[in-house]
C-alpha cells in the first residue's frame, strides 16, 4: 500500500531541510505553457466530465433503472455482458453494473466527504495559523508535524477495528482526521506565501477584519493547492478503503463496497470463471483514480502550484 | 551541520515519546473489553474484574503507561495472551519478512525508475518521456490488491513459476525464499516507480538546466556520464526523502500484501492481534513500526547533510 501522499511530503521535507540549512536544490523549471495558462485544458474537463458521471450515477442509482443489485437470479448465474446485463451477473446471479454502482457509494462518499471534512478543518486552521503566526502557528504546526510522524494508516487499523460497529460515518471521521494534518501543512504554507502580498497588506491598512482577509483575500488564493491536493487525498482514501473492504476490514454492509465485489470475484474459483466480476471494480477504480490524478495535475500545472513555493 | 543534526536530535527524541503515548492511548482509550477476548462472553463479571485488577488495567492510565514505557525501556515487550509468546519475540519473527520485503521491492523500484526517469528527463515531453509519465498515472491508479490478484494469476496459476501463497525462510534456501518474496515484492514496488520517477524526473530536469551541466557538456563528456555523475546526486533529494517515506509507511502499508500472500511480517500479525484484541502485541507492533518509520525519516534527512556538500562545510 502506498501512499501518493508521499510524493508531496517528500518535496516538502526538501524543502524543510533546505531553509533549515541556507541551501537550495534544483528550482523546477516554470512547466505551465502559453498554451495551458488559457484554461484547465481538454483532459482536466473529460475527468472531471467523468467523476461527475460516476458521482451523479452513484447519487441517483436508487431512481435510475437498474436491477436491484442484491436479487440472486439463479437461472442467470455467471452470464457475460449482454442487454438484460450490461456488464454480465456474477457467481449468484447478481447484476454486476448495478452492484457496482451501489458499491460505488462508499467509495465515493468515504473518498469525497472525509477529505471534505479535512479540507473544510485543516482550511480553516491552516489561514489562521499561517495568517497570524504566533503562538497558533507555532503550536498547530508542532502538532501537526508530530501526528504525521505516527503512521496514518496504523492508526485508521486499530481505531477501525476497535469502534465497532464500524459504519460509514465512522470511517468517514476516522479518515477525514488522519487526513487533516497534511491539508493543514499544505495550506498554511500557501497562505505563508501570500500573507506578506501588497493585497493583504492594502486591505489590512483599510481597516478589514481578521476574518474578512482570511476568507475574502486569502480563501481565493488559496483554493486552488488546496483543492488539487485534496483531489490526491480522495484517490488516496478510495484506495485505502477498496483495500479495507477486500481484506473484509471495511463496514459491513448488505449491499458490497467495491473492494469487496474485487473480493468475492477472486474466491470459489471465480477468477477463472467468470473474471469479469473482478475485472469491472478493479477498471472502474482504475479510471476513477486516473481522473483524479490528471485534475490535480491540471490544477497545479494551470495555478502553477509548484511544490517549490511550498 | 552539527547544529542541524542536533536539532533533528532532539525533534526525535520528541516524537518518539510523543508515538510511545500515542501507541498506548490508541488501545487503552477505545471501547472494547480485553478481558471480553480472554475470558471469552460466558464468564462471570467478578472473573473479569479479577482479571482486569491482575493485567493492572483498573489503575490509572498514567500508572499504567509508566509500567508499560518502563518495561519497554528494559527491553520487555509483554506477553501475547493469545500466543503467550513474548511480544519481542513475535516482533523478532516478523521484522525479518518486512525487511526483506522492503528491500527487495525497493531496489526493483530503484531499479526500474532511476533509468527511466533520467531518460525521460534528458528529453522532456518527448515520446519516451510521455508514454514512462502516461504510464506512472497507469501505476498510481492501479490498487495493490489489484497487482497482486493480476499476479497470481498470471505467476502462480496459470503458469506455476512462483507459488501463490506462503512464506519459505531464508533457512530453506535463497532460492525458494526468493520466490516466495517476488511476487509481493512486484505488487507493493509498482506504486513506489511511479512516485520514484515523478520526483527524480521533476529534479533531474531543473538540474539539467543548471550551468554546470552546460559546462560538463562543453568539456565533451557522454550524455551517460553527465547523468550519473554530475545531475542524479544534486537531483536525488526529493527522490530520498520519497524513499524514506515509502520505506517507513511499508513496515504497516503492506499489511494488504502480507495477507494476500500470508507473510506473517508486522502489518499481518498487527491485524491478527487488532482481531483478538491482544493489546500488548498491538501496543507493542505499533511502537516498533512507528519508531521504525520515524527513524528512517531522521536517517534520510542525515544523508541529506552528506549528498549537499555545501551544508558539510558550513
Amino acid at each position: 500500500m502506498v501512499d501518493i501522499g508521499n510524493a508531496n511530503q517528500a518535496i516538502e521535507r526538501v524543502r524543510e531541510f533546505e531553509a533549515l540549512t541556507g541551501t537550495t536544490g534544483p528550482v523546477p523549471p516554470a512547466t505551465a505553457t502559453t498554451a495551458s495558462r488559457s484554461g484547465l485544458g481538454v483532459v482536466f474537463w473529460v475527468s472531471f466530465g467523468w467523476v461527475l458521471f460516476m458521482v451523479l450515477l452513484a447519487i441517483f442509482a436508487s431512481v435510475l433503472p437498474l436491477k436491484n443489485p442484491n436479487f440472486q437470479d439463479y437461472s442467470a448465474v455467471n452470464i457475460g455482458p449482454s442487454i438484460h446485463h450490461l456488464l454480465g451477473t456474477d457467481d449468484l446471479g447478481r447484476d454486476l453494473l448495478s452492484r457496482i454502482i451501489f458499491g460505488s457509494r462508499v467509495s465515493l462518499i468515504i473518498g469525497f466527504a472525509s477529505v471534505g471534512l479535512a479540507l473544510v478543518a485543516g482550511g480553516v486552521l491552516g489561514l489562521l495559523a499561517g495568517y497570524t503566526g504566533g503562538w497558533i502557528d507555532t503550536v498547530l504546526n508542532a502538532g501537526s508535524l508530530v501526528v504525521l510522524a505516527f503512521p496514518a494508516l496504523l492508526a485508521i487499523l486499530v481505531i477501525e477495528a476497535f469502534w465497532v460497529p464500524r459504519s460509514l460515518l465512522k470511517l468517514t471521521i476516522i479518515f477525514a482526521v488522519a487526513g487533516t494534518p497534511s491539508l493543514f501543512r499544505v495550506i498554511r504554507a500557501t497562505t505563508l506565501s501570500f500573507a506578506t502580498r501588497e493585497f493583504v497588506v492594502a486591505a489590512r491598512t483599510m481597516g478589514a477584519t481578521t476574518w474578512r482577509i482570511l476568507f475574502r483575500e486569502l480563501l481565493p488564493n488559496v483554493v486552488p493547492a488546496a483543492v488539487s491536493f485534496a483531489l490526491i487525498g480522495v484517490a488516496v482514501a478510495i484506495i485505502l478503503e477498496g483495500s479495507l473492504a477486500f481484506l473484509g476490514l471495511s463496514i459491513s454492509l448488505p449491499t458490497a463496497s467495491l473492494g469487496n465485489i474485487v473480493n468475492e470475484g477472486v474466491q470459489n474459483n471465480n477468477l477463472t470463471l467468470n473474471a469479469y466480476i473482478a475485472l469491472w471494480p478493479s477498471l472502474y477504480i482504475f479510471i476513477l483514480l486516473v481522473a483524479l490524478n490528471l485534475m490535480a495535475d491540471r490544477l497545479r500545472t494551470r495555478f502553477d502550484v509548484r511544490a517549490g513555493n511550498l | 551541520m552539527s547544529r542541524y543534526v542536533s536539532a533533528r536530535v532532539v525533534q526525535l527524541i520528541f516524537i518518539i515519546f510523543f508515538i510511545s503515548i500515542v501507541a498506548f492511548l490508541l488501545v487503552h482509550l477505545l471501547p472494547g473489553d480485553p478481558t471480553l477476548a480472554i475470558l471469552g462472553p460466558n464468564d462471570t463479571a467478578q472473573a473479569r474484574a479479577e482479571l482486569l485488577k491482575q493485567l493492572g488495567l483498573n489503575r490509572p492510565l498514567p500508572v499504567q503507561y509508566w509500567t508499560w514505557i518502563t518495561n519497554v525501556f528494559r527491553g520487555n515487550l509483554g506477553i501475547s495472551f493469545l500466543t503467550h509468546q513474548t511480544v519481542s519475540n513475535a516482533i523478532g519473527v516478523a521484522f525479518p519478512i518486512d525487511l526483506e520485503l522492503i528491500i527487495v521491492s525497493q531496489l526493483l523500484a530503484f531499479i526500474v525508475s532511476i533509468p527511466l526517469s533520467l531518460i525521460a528527463a534528458l528529453r522532456p515531453n518527448r515520446l519516451f518521456d510521455r508514454i514512462a509519465t502516461t504510464s506512472t498515472y497507469g501505476m498510481l491508479a492501479v490498487p495493490t490488491f489489484v497487482v497482486a490478484v493480476i499476479l497470481v494469476l498470471l505467476f502462480a496459476v496459470k503458469i506455476h513459476i512462483f507459488p501463490a501463497t506462503g512464506f519459505n525462510p531464508l533457512a530453506q534456501g535463497l532460492g525458494p525464499n526468493l520466490k516466495s518474496v517476488l511476487l509481493p515484492s512486484i505488487s507493493l514496488a509498482v506504486g513506489s516507480v511511479a512516485i520514484y520517477y515523478r520526483l527524480l524526473r521533476a529534479d533531474m530536469i531543473a538540474t539539467l538546466q543548471e550551468d554546470f551541466i552546460t559546462m560538463a557538456r562543453a568539456k565533451g563528456l557522454s550524455t551517460p556520464y553527465i547523468l550519473i555523475r554530475h545531475a542524479l546526486r544534486p537531483s536525488s533529494f526529493a527522490l530520498l526523502a520519497g524513499a524514506g517515506l515509502s520505506i517507513g509507511s511499508l513496515f504497516t502499508g503492506a499489511f494488504v500484501v502480507e495477507i494476500l500472500f500470508q507473510l506473517p511480517g508486522i502489518g499481518f500479525q498487527l491485524i491478527q492481534a487488532i482481531d483478538s484484541r491482544d493489546y500488548l502485541v498491538v501496543q507493542g507492533m505499533a511502537l516498533v513500526a512507528a519508531i521504525a518509520y520515524v527513524v528512517i525519516n531522521f536517517g534520510v534527512d542525515i544523508l541529506f547533510t552528506f549528498l549537499d556538500p555545501r551544508v558539510r562545510r558550513g
